[in-house]
């Protein structure tokens, strides 16, 4: 599928990354970032998603988005975390230092 | 143009139209489909899978000896505003579809075997709890001394599916006839990998 995005950086679960994405309001477009970790990503081809989750005043917040989506300017990987699992759902019960993830020194294939 | 062609079902994927919203769509591999016979009333025959020659019976064989062609499993009569300019023989490729165009596609549904009839008919079946003891089941089918029978045609149980279905208005979305791929809007008929008819409106 040429609609495939080929330009987007490799991540994994436990990674932060800070996600562009472009929001158009009536005529204008503007791009938003969204920081947080990738808590599980959903591979299916060209349907591809990830979800992306922050706390934020005190609240967690996910975001789904689909990986080959246009509206997605671009996607930096700010941090690459060690997890030992490829969902990693616990963490939205964690709060505090039990939620820190530590960062990946070895990298993998 | 001929009006039609041969597909089989590929599946569904997801892609995204230009303001960036998602959606489904079914990919058909469509033909080619070989000219087989020209029929009267500006019909022709389209043959589509090729298959080995002890797949077909005798009688069929002798169709395809005499269009010089290979055998194919699936035979289908199209009308062809092109009549005359159609050789057999020829191929038939997606092209004659356009992206933006609205067709019909004809399939076989998926079968569901001997199914109830919340699924057959979509009633409302009775409560599930406060001591309810019909969860799925049809209720009364009828009257009592008059008619003393039930009516013709009632809605029960019984095989589902399985059956030809046709989807009235499906969008074209994409056509690739180099590899002989349509994209369509939303879903079709039939499970995958099964044969599947498209037609102009």
């Amino acid at each position: 599928m040429e609609q495939m995005r080929l330009d987007l950086p490799d991540f994994r679960s436990g990674d932060t990354l800070k996600v562009h994405v472009r929001i158009v309001e009536g005529t204008r477009e503007r791009i938003q970032v969204f920081e947080g970790v990738v808590i599980g990503i959903n591979r299916k081809g060209s349907g591809t998603s990830f979800t992306v989750r922050k706390v934020s005043y005190g609240v967690g917040v996910e975001r789904v988005f689909p990986l080959h989506s246009p509206m997605l300017d671009k996607i930096e990987v700010v941090n690459r975390g060690r997890v030992r699992r490829s969902k990693i759902y616990y963490i939205r019960k964690l709060r505090g230092k039990a939620a820190r993830i530590k960062e990946r020194v070895k990298t993998y294939a | 143009m001929i009006d039609g062609m041969i597909g089989k079902k590929l599946g569904m994927v997801q892609i995204f139209d230009e303001s960036g919203h998602a959606f489904g769509v079914t990919v058909v591999e469509a033909g080619p489909c070989t000219v087989i016979q020209k029929r009267e009333n500006s019909k022709v025959q389209l043959g589509f899978f090729e298959v080995k020659e002890s797949k077909v019976t005798k009688p069929r064989l002798g169709v395809f000896k005499k269009a010089g062609t290979v055998p194919f499993r699936i035979l289908k009569e199209f009308s062809a505003e092109d009549f005359d300019s159609l050789a057999v023989g020829q191929e038939i490729r997606a092209d004659i579809f356009n992206p933006g165009d609205v067709v019909k596609v004809i399939g076989t549904s998926k079968g569901k075997g001997f199914a109830g009839v919340m699924k057959r008919w979509n009633f409302g079946g009775g409560r599930e709890t406060h001591g309810s003891r019909s969860h799925r089941i049809p209720g009364s089918v009828g009257q009592c001394a008059w008619p003393s029978r039930v009516f013709k045609g009632k809605k029960l149980p019984g095989r589902l599916g399985g059956a030809k279905v046709t989807a009235p208005s499906v969008k074209v979305v994409d056509v690739r006839a180099d590899e002989n791929l349509i994209f369509l809007k939303g879903p079709v008929p039939g499970a995958k990998g099964t044969i599947v008819f498209i037609r102009k409106k």
